[in-house]
């Protein structure tokens, strides 16, 4: 964490978009990764998960 | 190193990593992306010549799992290779030499998407496959970028096993065990390694030498690395058509294979004649650029024959 008694150096424009698309892709990124998850699951179950007795 | 009071506040000119990082095609860079197409490639070559079937989404995620862990382990290579990238013309461009990423930053990078790939593989496929996943990443960033590449001229000849190892885990995906199939292909590739990058070496003796690494025309000589080339090659041609021999390479396989293993024994022989000036380069880059077709050829020729119904065997 930074000290916040040290002034910080703004940043840039351009290093604020760098730094906004790295979040953009980290979050992508997740969401890709839940996603996989999610069909992996799905694929493992199999169809048969539904045609079970209640 | 950097005293952290001169980094900080606001007229530090600080490098532009150290307050924002990379930008995103810089952390792709740091897998090795033409490295990972190679590796989906010869996985996806084990995964159709291996008995047994496997689930077409299952198939997709273990690819791109076996692909994540092929560039962790090229980023970790760069992490501890960093120095050597940047005193070498070919790599120090490379996102850590060139201070658009810290070494922090690709550690960690390289150490998640490890961890990651071999988890996804496990859960995916089998943990026969994700262990396997795990050596060659192990083997890659350990073995040989630690030890081998800065200790012994045999430093790509042992360190190719990383390389070969993606159609054994491709079996391992779909048949759920290692056969004869892949441990084949692993050895093709394995040997084609040598005679592949000492081509190359032969080219940069200079900058390997700058950089402290010892490979073979460094070592040995360039006429005795030459020599080597030959004899791998020879090994090589043959050890192509096995697949053939163990009939799970058909007629469009065979034709490949000859006519291939032809052409390599003759620019095999080509870099072994020419040993000066610009003929020497010419040689020596003709045959790294036809070892690359060749090895294509010889997968593409087997992924065809599997998948598209064109097998005719010849056994």
């Amino acid at each position: 964490m930074p000290d916040p008694e040290v002034p910080q150096r703004q940043l840039t424009p351009a290093e604020e978009a760098r730094r906004r698309k790295r979040s953009v892709a980290i979050a992508l990124a997740l969401g890709a990764w839940v996603l996989l998850f999610f069909v992996l699951t799905i694929v493992k179950l199999g169809p048969q998960i539904l045609s079970r007795p209640l | 190193m950097t005293s952290l009071t001169n980094t900080i506040g606001p007229d530090a000119p600080a490098p532009a990593f150290t307050a924002v990082g990379g930008d995103v095609p810089d952390y792709f860079a740091l897998l090795k992306p033409r490295v990972m197409v190679l590796v989906i490639f010869t996985a996806l070559v084990g995964m159709v010549v291996s008995q047994g079937h496997v689930q077409p989404a299952i198939g997709v995620i273990s690819l791109l799992a076996i692909a994540v862990g092929a560039g962790a382990s090229g980023c970790l290579n760069m992490w501890w290779d960093a120095d050597i990238d940047a005193v070498m013309t070919r790599t120090a461009q490379r996102p850590i030499p060139a201070g658009r990423i810290s070494s922090e930053e690709a550690l960690g990078f390289g150490l998640f998407l490890s961890v990651a790939s071999v988890l996804v593989l496990g859960l995916a496929a089998n943990w026969l496959a994700a262990g396997l996943l795990a050596f060659t990443i192990v083997f890659y960033a350990v073995i040989y970028s630690m030890w081998l590449k800065r200790a012994t001229a045999q430093n790509i000849v042992i360190g190719g096993a990383a390389g070969a190892l993606p159609p054994v885990i491709g079996q391992a995906v779909v048949s759920g065990s290692v056969g004869i199939e892949s441990l084949v292909l692993f050895a093709i590739i394995f040997i084609w390694t040598p005679p592949h990058f000492w081509a190359l070496a032969l080219i940069k003796a200079e900058e390997y030498a700058r950089a402290g690494i010892p490979m073979m025309p460094n070592v040995a000589g360039p006429a005795s690395t030459r020599r080597q080339i030959v004899w791998y090659t020879v090994f090589l041609a043959p050890l192509g058509l096995v697949p053939v021999a163990l009939g799970f390479g058909g007629l469009l396989y065979a034709v490949i294979g000859v006519l291939g293993g032809l052409g390599m024994l003759a620019f095999s022989i080509r870099v072994l004649k020419n040993r000066e000036g610009e003929a020497e380069k010419r040689a020596a880059m003709g045959m790294f650029g036809f070892s690359i077709l060749y090895l294509f050829a010889l997968f593409s020729a087997l992924l065809a024959e599997q998948s598209f119904g064109l097998f005719r065997p010849l056994v």
